[in-house]
């Protein structure tokens, strides 16, 4: 086995979904390298956020909605009888579009996984979790003093890294990103880009984003979709300087495709 | 024909960026032409223009410059849009230097002119100027069209000015070592030729600019290479 081969955290074969009579997704291949941002591209419509979904069995909860294909964590078949699918969403975590903390305080925002979890023993430990957490989102020297104030008097950065931290305090190893930055300023959407790049060491991300740069600047792998299909992936350098297909080049371009 | 951009504000910058750098060697063709006549024809006339009209080409360089960097901070140019202003830098860069090499024949040709009267009729000379102005002509013509197989013929054919170039200055160093008294206008016309040799080599690397923003790689064989003018000495 390559050193690349022992690296794929998830791999995904010939993933369908289908809403109803309507095909979301034909067939997508894709292997997803652990400790790497993966960005996944394309028009909308195109299925990159229903491939996102997948990865964390949200699309079980849509009605009519049907998946084929298998998607493995770590060689576990995610789609499998066995799967506890609410154990299996505290390893894969999600950040949405909107940041979208409880209307909890800080503290209550960050502690409530964990809490639900039942993985603290003892006050003091949920404690150290919750400004772990804070800290590793980037975000405990701005709130260390108002943990027990509201999460939504935040800024709209804020609120998505308090959501970042809430997502990270059930030590998940993967974290999805629908569109983390699409409600944010520039200056917060840096820092988010940021805290991207300082959370891949110690986890698998897949961001699906709008923004050609943004791709090109937090990942290091790229997918492009196209009409369900995955029409090219490779090493994000050469995906944004030197794409293989005509058809990622005009997307990428800002092209008619 | 290249597809359009959705914004069409974008296709009508990178034509204009094209067309700078169309102006550009438009102007550096004219002023190695301009140069190599005046050495050709002995005529001393023309110098001053060809010194002065050299200021045109490093203006329209800075300018095409400003407009590539500002097409990329409003743009965010991706793949070939990305290769073709970078090239397009590159590229105006060469010619801008082009220019510089054409500056600096015509004032040394002004030196060989007053001071000798045979060296400035060599043949070979006339013949290395030639071939690199056809060179210089057909990566325009390829730059202006994208066509990276006229480019790659281009790139090929930098071997017979290297090769020329070599014997010019065997041939130069014994006409010197024969006659003293040709050490000023001779040792002018080496560097001349250099001069010619050292444009051919800037065609050549235009070529290699439309090759990349073809390909997205850089031509992978290495270029036949074959000046031996620096290893060369009177025996």
């Amino acid at each position: 086995m390559s050193s690349q081969e022992e690296n794929i955290k998830i791999s995904a074969r010939g993933v369908t979904v289908h809403y109803g009579a309507a095909q979301a997704l034909h067939g997508i291949d894709l292997d997803i390298r652990a400790n790497e941002v993966t960005a996944l591209i394309g028009p909308s419509g195109c299925g990159k956020s229903t491939f996102l979904r997948c990865i964390n069995r949200m699309n079980d909860a849509i009605e009519d909605c049907h998946f084929g294909g298998t998607i493995e964590i770590d060689g576990e078949d995610i789609y499998s009888g066995g799967i506890d699918v609410v154990e299996l969403r505290a390893r894969v975590g999600m950040v949405f579009q909107k940041p979208n903390p409880f209307p909890k305080s800080i503290y209550d925002n960050v502690a409530y996984g964990p809490r639900i979890h039942g993985l603290a023993s003892s006050k003091d430990e949920l404690d150290h979790m919750v400004e772990t957490s804070l800290r590793r989102a980037g975000l405990w020297q701005e709130v260390h003093d108002r943990l027990h104030t509201s999460g939504s008097g935040l800024s709209g950065g804020q609120q998505q890294r308090l959501c970042i931290a809430r997502t990270i305090a059930v030590n998940p190893n993967v974290v999805l990103m629908d569109e983390p930055c699409s409600a944010l300023d520039p200056i917060a959407t840096a820092i988010i880009e940021e805290l991207i790049e300082e959370l891949r060491s110690q986890y698998t991300i897949v961001i699906v984003t709008h923004s050609m740069q943004q791709a090109a600047r937090v990942s290091q792998r790229t997918a492009y979709f196209h009409l369900g299909h995955l029409v090219e992936q490779g090493d994000t350098d050469r995906i944004f300087t030197n794409p293989a297909n005509k058809q990622t080049e005009a997307y990428i371009s800002g092209k008619i495709g | 024909m290249e597809s359009e951009h959705i914004v069409s504000a974008f296709d009508n910058d990178l034509a204009e960026l094209n067309h700078m750098v169309a102006r550009l060697g438009g102007l550096a063709e004219q002023q190695f032409a301009a140069a190599v006549e005046a050495l050709e024809t002995r005529n001393v006339s023309n110098i001053d223009a060809i010194v002065e009209a050299d200021k045109q080409l490093d203006k329209l360089e800075f300018e095409l410059n400003e407009r590539a960097i500002e097409v990329i901070a409003r743009r965010s140019p991706m793949a070939k849009d990305l290769r073709r202003i970078i090239v397009a830098l590159r590229v105006a860069g060469n010619l801008e230097r082009i220019g510089d090499y054409a500056k600096n024949i015509a004032k040394r040709s002004r030196v060989i002119i007053e001071h000798e009267k045979t060296l400035g009729d060599n043949v070979s000379v006339a013949r290395i100027a030639g071939l690199t102005q056809q060179m210089i002509n057909q990566v325009l013509d390829a730059y202006a069209t994208g066509d990276a197989d006229l480019a790659m013929d281009v790139w090929d054919r930098d071997l017979d000015v290297d090769q020329l170039h070599t014997s010019i200055f065997r041939e130069l160093l014994e006409q010197i070592g024969a006659d003293p008294e040709r050490v000023s206008a001779g040792s002018q016309l080496l560097f001349v030729a250099k001069n010619i040799e050292r444009i051919g080599d800037y065609a050549t690397g235009i070529a290699e600019q439309i090759y990349f923003v073809k390909n997205g790689e850089f031509p992978s064989q290495s270029r036949p290479k074959a000046d031996g003018s620096s290893s060369s000495a009177i025996e």
